[in-house]
């Protein structure tokens, strides 16, 4: 993306002088700022709130602490029967497992889709594009049947299987995107060559896609993370918790008394999500520009 | 000899033929359809095997420990007639998808424009701007929610100074629903993103002809930039639409998984897993997920059906 500031004249402020001009942008920064202090501040007040001492959270809207204790991560670490420790490792193992899955069903559908030619493919893609409007509501009561009969509630099956039969549809399409922006002469090269598909698929369009197989992951890994609808019907069994689910259970049962705790594990579980953020901000915000995420 | 050719030439022909025909799709469908197979899989077991099954189930009772009994249409005309949870819920979700969506495109928009001016710094902004969005929708941000909105929460902090003293917005029946509306606001960051992206493909001298013309800033917007920008709009309003239909997790944690005062944050999602879950109705909600199913199809085709009135498409 070019963010050069170049436009500002282009934009019809040609009629303005240099004196009004430069008040425009200040005022504009200065709306801006508001704006963005406006809605951080929550965020900050959050972050400041986990490292106060227990009986300053309330007494103060300020940002920052009179004085910095880790107090509150170690009484809400092990707040609840089971520590943090295990819901965080829980997370992690849900997470990278939908991530393996997501990027593998669903860049083998984007390739079919975009490279290779077979009957009925229309009719698929069509199929596949309709499931992207479908609310996940409908299929909910018939799956969870389906999961209990298999035994599944109470493991992180019921949350990983489907990423691995590449149920989320949006990443089909994103890849196919994607893939179809290649060139197609590197397959017809290696087709005369004796290339198989699987072949193709494996060692040139997907060593070429690592952007958005990359988004793909990322995406993959913050929803998932986030995900609390899909934990909270499953799980029921606290050793089995995710780290959305421990939260939960924390406002529940102790939130009402200790905020201190339950301020820093709400900062704590978002923290890999700020990393990503930090990270990889611009995948992100390409990945949103280019196909249009809902998040 | 014609006759012996003829008898001898077909059985050949098919001989030819069916190797060939056979060789034909495992070389040109089968592989397509190998890598597709884990989608196919996923579509057929798990959604539309479930739907249909949906579907039947919401035409009984079904407790999830005894098989399903076949009750007809009484689970719709229950929902219709005689149920005012299902109104409340209903009235919920669409006062929230009705304030919350415009609302945030509106933000989204304005904000987008700002930026859009070449301002130094744009990636910090729209990076700040983004966070929210990225975090929404995490447990944790509705903690926060129902903290900053609680009584002696941060919100009645600032408007102390004020002098104004703020009731317990969260806990009071007119106001609980605001605050996940603010909250969906809050997150206007991925719109306008793509809001963004659809302002940089305006040819810049489409403004210029436009000011050279004498149009001033307000005719510029309705007349080149909203015109050119319906794609966009009309894009962020189907996803951001269906999101908020769907949105569940806010609501859960906010009420505590009650809907609410009075049934004030109901949303519709939270019903329906109220209905399921809570008292295993799985028939009941199965019913209550195809009346949303419906609305949303009604309300995605009368989105695409009307778009071609107000939606500017090139070429």
């Amino acid at each position: 993306m070019t963010d050069a500031p170049v436009k500002l004249e282009v934009v019809g402020l040609r009629t303005l002088s240099p004196m009004q001009r430069r008040l425009l942008s200040v005022l504009t920064h200065a709306a801006l700022l508001a704006v963005s202090v406006l809605m951080l501040y929550p965020l900050l007040w959050m972050l400041a709130a986990s490292f106060r001492p227990e009986n300053e959270i309330f007494t103060s809207a300020s940002i920052w602490p009179s004085e910095w204790s880790l107090d509150s991560y170690v009484r809400g670490w092990n707040g609840l029967r089971t520590s943090f420790g295990t819901f965080f490792t829980n997370s992690f193992i849900v997470s990278i497992l939908s991530v393996c899955g997501n990027v593998l069903a669903c860049s083998m559908a984007a390739f079919a889709f975009a490279r290779l030619n077979f009957k009925f493919k229309n009719f698929w893609f069509a199929m596949m594009l309709m499931t992207l409007m479908l609310p996940y509501q409908v299929t909910l009561i018939p799956q969870y049947v389906l999961f209990r009969q298999l035994g599944w509630v109470n493991t992180f099956l019921p949350l990983v299987v489907p990423k691995f039969l590449a149920a989320d549809g949006f990443f089909i399409f994103l890849m196919v995107q994607f893939f179809r922006g290649l060139p197609k002469e590197l397959d017809e090269a290696a087709q005369m060559d004796g290339c198989s598909p699987w072949r193709i698929y494996w060692k040139i369009i997907m060593p070429l896609s690592m952007p958005v197989l990359a988004t793909a992951a990322i995406f993959t890994f913050i929803w998932t993370w986030d995900d609390f609808f899909g934990p909270l019907i499953y799980l029921s069994e606290m050793k089995t918790y995710t780290v959305m689910l421990g939260l939960r259970t924390f406002t529940d049962s102790t939130g009402e008394s200790d905020y201190g705790g339950l301020f820093a594990m709400s900062v704590a579980s978002i923290v890999p999500i700020f990393l990503f953020f930090l990270f990889f901000q611009r995948l992100l915000i390409e990945g949103i520009a280019t196909t249009g995420m809902k998040r | 000899m014609t006759a012996r050719s003829l008898e001898s030439g077909a059985p050949a022909r098919e001989r030819a033929a069916s190797p060939s025909l056979w060789a034909r799709i495992w070389q040109n469908d089968a592989p397509g359809y190998l890598f597709l197979l884990p989608w196919l899989i996923g579509f057929f077991g798990l959604t539309i095997g479930p739907i249909i099954t949906s579907l039947y189930l919401s035409f009984t009772d079904f407790d999830l420990l005894t098989s399903p009994d076949w009750v007809g249409a009484d689970n719709y005309i229950r929902m219709f007639t005689n149920d005012p949870k299902f109104w409340a819920s209903m009235r919920v979700t669409m006062v929230f998808v009705i304030f919350s969506v415009p609302l945030k495109l509106a933000f989204a928009l304005a904000v987008a424009m700002l930026l859009n001016r070449g301002m130094r710094g744009l990636p910090l902004y729209r990076a700040l701007f983004y966070l929210p969005s990225l975090l929404g929708a995490s447990v944790a941000i509705a903690i926060l929610w129902r903290q900053i909105f609680a009584r002696d929460g941060l919100v009645n902090d600032f408007l102390s100074i004020f002098g104004i003293v703020g009731p317990s917005w969260i806990s009071s029946p007119q106001y609980s629903l605001w605050t996940l509306i603010i909250l969906a606001v809050w997150q206007f960051g991925s719109p306008m993103i793509i809001f963004l992206a659809g302002l940089r493909q305006i040819p810049q001298d489409m403004y210029e002809a436009a000011s050279l013309d004498g149009a001033g800033k307000w005719r510029q917007f309705v007349k080149i930039t909203l015109p050119l920008l319906t794609p966009v709009v009309f894009f962020n309003a189907i996803i951001q639409t269906i999101e908020a239909f769907k949105s569940f997790t806010p609501a859960f944690i906010i009420s505590g998984g009650t809907g609410n005062p009075i049934n004030s944050t109901l949303f519709y999602t939270l019903y329906l897993y109220q209905e399921a879950f809570g008292f295993f109705r799985m028939g009941y909600a199965s019913a209550l997920a195809w009346v949303l199913l419906a609305l949303v199809g009604v309300f995605t085709a009368f989105s695409f059906l009307t778009s071609k009135y107000w939606v500017h498409y090139d070429d």
